[in-house]
């Protein structure tokens, strides 16, 4: 059975992918002893759970079925904020053995933390990860998600260590490093943020470096949300099948639900983290296969368990079989956070939607930023977009039609009337990281 | 009649800001590319400056290694005599024969009484052979450099 399904079609088997094919009674069997623990502990060891659960009347004996999770309360951002740095910890600093925190965009960064054995379950669910993306023992596996405090490099790192796979800790930055490394190392996978392998196939060509004719075939997104039709771009133009995977640091990092080789939503672990879907509005359940927001319970944490936390995200679950063999329930591609969104003259705009409008015009690459600015008290959005080698042309009228149809693409989808501007290659900065797409300046 | 070399001009795409053309200009020119003539087409939000080169290949590498997305297109050079009527004689010849201009751009050599018209048609090859049918003189880079029409 196991020998089977080693580097099968449903992607490499580690004896740690079994978990992704429990029968589903032993699935929710082992979701419901591990939910009880995780609330009890909170409940014991976390003051601002308790005092909600008291104000509410609850107790941890109050979850004696898996739907019970319902009548619990959400846990929010602004929680882990409120309690900075470590007030939601359940595990004493002595059991702790590592911190991670969030860069703090937004104000004081988050703290997440980990014991041992947390470490351990993060481990796993990475190797599972990339198991799920066809990786196996014998793949070179180029780690270019930043390492440091951040979840993504050392996430994807102990994961591929704990796969059997070569492992190599390049971080994110220094793109011709990147791609020497990616040639002469043989790397066959290669894993980062969507927005920075575009600008490493860039740079790659610059170079002179043809991607599709290196043993690279496997490359593994995620930190932002990439639509398909990134996927269109990217899969041709390197040769390479690209996975997306989807994690958040409250919960563990990346690690939360991988696509597999259908590439066809994304299997969540859900023996360490349980999903929901709620309405963001009423915070209501929603039943499988309706669109609204994630809601992630960790099943298995120590340190700082996280109870109905609002991840922000718009999903759905997918109850169908996947095609894959896995049992574990997959979700939907995020396209949009409830973050992301903004509200232009009323309109409420995902930044996902114009990169899908960018991506219908023939030669335009997902090189765009959205600029929101306030003239005489009133809104207004411009799209600026680098003129690629595809679409440039030396006759005014054939670029003033370009411009148009990308004008329109995005005006037909968002509604609403856009300025759009073509600006010189790579004059949009890149990033390194997670891609900054929206810059408002309404209110500067 | 020498074998004709079609003549290729470099088109790149600017922003319409203050500083954007000197850039270019600077990499050429530390790559000792000589410009033998330009245009400049601009609307409110953009550029399109066309150059033509001594050595257009060079130039294009320079320009595309430094980040520029160049295209090469070719264009039809006429030498016509410095005077009044020099033009029209030409457009008159491109009209009988039907012959769309894209744009055109000129530059003369006051010492030598010569003009260059640089124009870009959609079929180069067949307005160099209606041109060259009615006597007029079509010129390729080795003419350019020269001077000679």
């Amino acid at each position: 059975m196991l020998k089977e399904r080693w580097n099968d079609t449903a992607g490499g088997f580690h004896p740690a992918s079994a978990s992704d094919y429990l029968p589903e009674p032993h699935l929710r069997e082992v979701q419901l002893r591990r939910l009880r623990a995780v609330v009890s502990r909170a409940y014991e060891h976390v003051e601002l759970f308790r005092t909600r659960l008291q104000e509410r009347g609850l107790t941890p004996a109050a979850i004696e079925r898996l739907e019970d999770i319902q009548q619990l309360p959400f846990t929010v951002k602004a929680d882990l904020r409120d309690t900075y740095p470590f007030g939601l910890f359940a595990s004493p600093m002595s059991d702790v053995v590592r911190l991670h925190a969030s860069s703090g965009t937004t104000g004081k960064p988050i703290v997440v933390a980990y014991t041992r054995d947390d470490v351990e379950v993060w481990s796993e669910v990475m190797a599972r990860t990339l198991a799920c993306c066809t990786l196996h023992r014998g793949d070179i596996l180029q780690n270019a998600f930043g390492y440091g405090l951040f979840t993504g490099g050392l996430g994807a790192h102990y994961g591929a260590e704990a796969l059997g796979a070569t492992v190599i800790p390049i971080s994110g930055g220094n793109s011709d490093r990147q791609i020497m490394l990616i040639r002469d190392f043989g790397v066959s996978a290669l894993c980062c943020t969507p927005s920075y392998f575009m600008h490493l196939i860039e740079r790659a060509n610059d170079l002179g470096v043809d991607l599709r004719k290196l043993p690279l075939r496997v490359g593994i997104f995620g930190a932002e949300p990439w639509s398909d039709a990134m996927r269109g771009h990217i899969e041709p133009a390197t040769g390479i099948r690209a996975f997306d995977i989807y994690g958040l640091s409250e919960i563990t990092g990346p690690g939360v639900a991988s696509e597999c080789s259908a590439q066809d939503g994304l299997h969540v672990f859900e023996d360490h983290f349980y999903p929901e879907i709620i309405d963001p509005d009423t915070g209501a359940a929603l039943p499988d296969g309706e669109e609204g927001e994630l809601v992630l319970t960790t099943l298995s944490k120590q340190a700082m368990p996280m109870i109905r936390y609002r991840t922000r995200d718009i999903t759905a679950i997918l109850r169908e079989p996947c095609s894959c063999g896995r049992s574990i329930r997959r979700i939907r591609r995020i396209g949009r956070r409830c973050d992301d969104m903004f509200i232009i003259r009323g309109v409420n705009v995902f930044p996902s939607q114009v990169e899908a409008a960018l991506l219908t015009v023939e030669g335009t690459l997902p090189h765009y930023q959205i600029i929101l600015t306030r003239e005489h008290g009133l809104d207004q959005i411009t799209v600026e977009v680098e003129v690629t080698a595809e679409v440039f042309s030396d006759k005014v009228r054939a670029l003033e039609d370009v411009r148009a149809r990308i004008a329109h693409a995005i005006e037909h989808i968002l509604g609403i009337r856009v300025g759009l501007r073509l600006v010189e290659p790579r004059s949009i900065e890149r990033s390194q990281g997670k891609a900054r797409r929206v810059i408002d300046r309404r209110n500067a | 009649m020498n074998e004709h070399m079609p003549l290729k001009q470099l088109s790149i795409f600017l922003e319409n800001r203050p500083g954007s053309l000197r850039p270019p200009i600077c990499a050429l020119a530390e790559e000792g590319i000589d410009i033998l003539t330009l245009s400049l087409a601009d609307t409110t939000e953009f550029g399109i400056l066309r150059l033509i080169v001594q050595d257009w290949d060079k130039g294009r590498r320079v320009l595309e290694q430094a980040g520029w997305v160049v295209t090469v297109s070719e264009v039809v050079a006429v030498g016509v005599a410095d005077r009044p009527g020099g033009l029209a004689e030409v457009l008159a010849v491109l009209e009988g024969a039907g012959l769309d201009i894209e744009y055109l751009y000129a530059f003369a050599l006051r010492d030598e009484d010569k003009a260059f018209l640089i124009f870009r048609f959609d079929d180069p090859a067949r307005a160099t052979s209606v041109l060259r049918g009615h006597g007029l003189h079509v010129l390729d880079i080795t003419d350019l450099l020269r001077g000679s029409a």
